[in-house]
């Protein structure tokens, strides 16, 4: 059973301005019945550019009805600018949150909201997303547009949180890399956390490391090969290891030694660190 | 308010005599079966007495049942045990429309290397048997379908099925958590290799389940370790369990014609009046061949979980093929296998009756559901 804020509760069995409203002049409408959920959003706004009135319909369930009913509360009486920022997030928080798998309802009230002010401006009806967006799951209709902004305003890390706000990838799964490498280029954009300088190592710590890192990093990888590592040394910042098995004969150890060996004890333990072959 | 308990398929309320005939087996009678001395040999025959009961439900001998702690358990043991002694055969039949019990350690087995073939079932979920004849292969290591679905409650034609692939030498398992108990079941003419059953659909407690082997079917045991089972399940044996799922199975067994013809004459009524009541609803499911206690209603234009919670808020339990109440973002397997269509599916609801259901409840539910429905619908988009 989900569990439900007291909020979400009240919204879904006494839902506020369900209904459509006679004098709208605005109508955003999202999701399909084969989705599993839809919004028809009807907004009457003044010449001024005020929401005066906000109804909606909603097929779907509990979170999807009561998203959209706190949706036409928060609404009335804002002018269409102060509408278009409100997030996917003001409205699950506006219910006191939603459970993760049901933040799409959110999402879904958000893009009918925008869609509905669109059409009042005379845009195309489609959101501004799907017009600009390549569509990545087929399955429910989702662009690589509506997955970044999703990722952007709440923070996601993982395809599974993409498909608990999106959908996207949640019914036959093909998107789901096509939604790993959308993840990993959002990510990567964003500033890098600050890197806290290292503290300084003396001998015993270092050499304790390095052993550490050989053991856990390096003697597996090389063992998938047939080889092994023995550490001969550690003097200062330079570290002497032997290389065994079918590395010792490989031609290419000295590739083995800088590309595998130095670089991850550089990562992991010291950046200066050099190593040679005994 | 009471509940309306209408989830008799997910579980069902253990059975008064059943707790009575388990409560000694947590207090003075704690012996160890295994034990040489009176006090567990009195305990192993409450063991036996309990194998022979639920032996005599299934019309099979006590020696071809071994205790389990629950359906899933059944499920995986039997497969396991069907590719271990056969390893040159790499080919396993099963539907579309099985517990993930089965479904998930199919997919499982197809990951190490086996070839699965998943048949499928027509609009109202029969099977084609023409497919089935037609999968079965020198290479099928056993075949894997379920005597009743557990959604819809369609019952599967086991017999033949079991036949065909005894004659062509394949072994047959069938899961049938959903059946033993609701319908007859008589192994001595039913030729199916391998059968699972749990404790807590038929009014014995959670956590307690059996497989039936047939004599002569080779067996390699899941869990090893000690002699228990006459060593094809390895674990002190859960006592207290045994005994109310032996008890469970006599009340069953005692009571069965009778409760089959209440309760399915109840769950006609309820299912009739509903139909009645409102209008663009459907039953999933095939009709004229399903288990007496199942009726699962498609419901245009609105969808399952906020049916379900609005049922909630009138005290009545029942439970949903929609995507929404089971946190994936699709409708259930059986209807979309089924190719229930989507303003369907999604409006789907399961009532499973009990022998515990009332007429008055079932009054009270013709009552009361329309109106969750109407509601519903008065706020979709979707009209007509």
């Amino acid at each position: 059973m989900w569990n439900y804020t007291e909020a979400v509760h009240d919204h879904f069995l006494h839902p506020h301005n369900a209904g459509p409203i006679p004098d709208a002049n605005a109508i955003g409408e999202v999701g399909s019945l084969a989705c599993g959920d839809a919004l028809k959003l009807y907004l009457k706004i003044s010449d001024a550019g005020v929401i005066e009135n906000a109804g909606f319909e909603t097929f779907g369930c509990a979170s999807a009805i009561a998203s959209s009913s706190v949706l036409t509360d928060m609404i009335k009486g804002m002018t269409v600018d102060e509408a278009l920022k409100l997030t996917n997030k003001d409205i699950a928080n506006a219910l006191g949150g939603l459970p993760k798998q049901k933040m799409h309802c959110s999402v879904m009230g958000q893009e009918a909201l925008e869609a509905a002010i669109r059409q009042w401006k005379g845009e195309p009806a489609v959101p501004h997303a799907h017009e600009e967006g390549r569509l990545v799951c087929k399955c429910f209709g989702v662009t690589d547009a509506q997955i970044i902004r999703a990722i952007r305003e709440n923070n996601l890390k993982t395809v599974e949180e993409v498909t608990a706000y999106t959908k996207a990838g949640g019914a036959c799964g093909e998107c789901q890399d096509e939604i790993a490498e959308i993840l990993a280029t959002e990510l990567k954009q964003k500033p890098l956390q600050e890197l806290k300088p290292r503290p300084r190592l003396t001998n015993v710590q270092r050499m304790q490391q390095v052993l550490k890192v050989i053991d856990e990093e390096i003697r597996p990888q090389l063992a998938a090969d047939g080889g092994d590592i023995e550490l001969v040394d550690v003097d200062g910042k330079r570290v002497v290891v032997a290389l065994h098995g079918r590395c010792s004969q490989c031609r290419s150890s000295n590739v083995t030694i800088g590309n595998l060996v130095e670089r991850l004890l550089r990562e992991h333990v010291e950046p200066d660190i050099v190593v040679e072959e005994a | 308010m009471n509940t309306v308990y209408l989830d008799n398929n997910a579980t069902t309320a253990v059975a008064p005599e059943v707790l009575d005939a388990m409560l000694p087996y947590f207090g003075e009678l704690y012996g160890n079966p295994s034990s040489m001395h009176t006090f567990g040999g009195q305990v192993a025959e409450a063991l036996e007495t309990a194998r022979e009961r639920l032996a005599a439900l299934l019309g099979a001998d006590p020696d071809e049942v071994l205790f389990t702690s629950c359906g899933s358990e059944s499920d995986n043991a039997a497969i396991w045990s069907a590719l271990q002694s056969q390893p040159e055969r790499r080919h396993i039949i099963t539907t579309r429309v099985e517990h993930p019990a089965v479904l998930s350690v199919c997919r499982y087995w197809e990951r190490q290397g086996y070839r699965v073939t998943m048949l499928g079932v027509d609009a109202r979920g029969r099977l084609d048997l023409e497919e089935y004849a037609a999968a079965l292969g020198d290479d099928t290591a056993i075949v894997s379908v379920m005597f009743a679905n557990n959604e819809v409650g369609n019952i599967y034609p086991i017999q033949r099925m079991a036949e065909m692939a005894k004659e062509r030498g394949i072994l047959f398992h069938t899961d049938a958590v959903q059946a033993v108990g609701k319908v007859p079941i008589d192994l001595h003419h039913l030729p199916v290799d391998m059968l699972s059953l749990s404790g807590h659909k038929l009014h014995a407690p959670k956590g307690i389940g059996a497989l039936y082997i047939r004599k002569g079917v080779r067996f390699r045991p899941l869990l090893r370790g000690g002699h228990q089972e006459r060593g094809r399940r390895a674990g002190t044996e859960n006592v207290p369990y045994i005994v109310g799922l032996g008890m469970a199975a006599q009340l069953c067994a005692d009571f069965m014609q009778k409760e089959r013809v209440d309760v399915a004459l109840l769950r006609d009524r309820m299912e009739a009046g509903l139909l009645e009541r409102i209008p663009d609803s459907r039953v999933n499911g095939d009709t004229q061949n399903r288990l007496p206690n199942t009726s699962n209603i498609s419901f245009k234009n609105v969808e399952g979980e906020a049916i379900l919670l609005m049922l909630d808020r009138l005290g009545i339990a029942a439970s949903s093929g929609s995507a929404c109440t089971s946190g994936s973002l699709e409708p259930s397997h059986v209807l979309r296998a089924m190719g229930v269509p989507f303003n369907y599916a999604h409006g789907s609801i399961r009532l499973s009756l009990s022998r515990y259901t009332t007429g008055e409840e079932v009054d009270y539910v013709l009552a009361n559901f329309p109106g969750v429905i109407e509601t519903l619908r008065a706020i979709s988009p979707f009209k007509g």
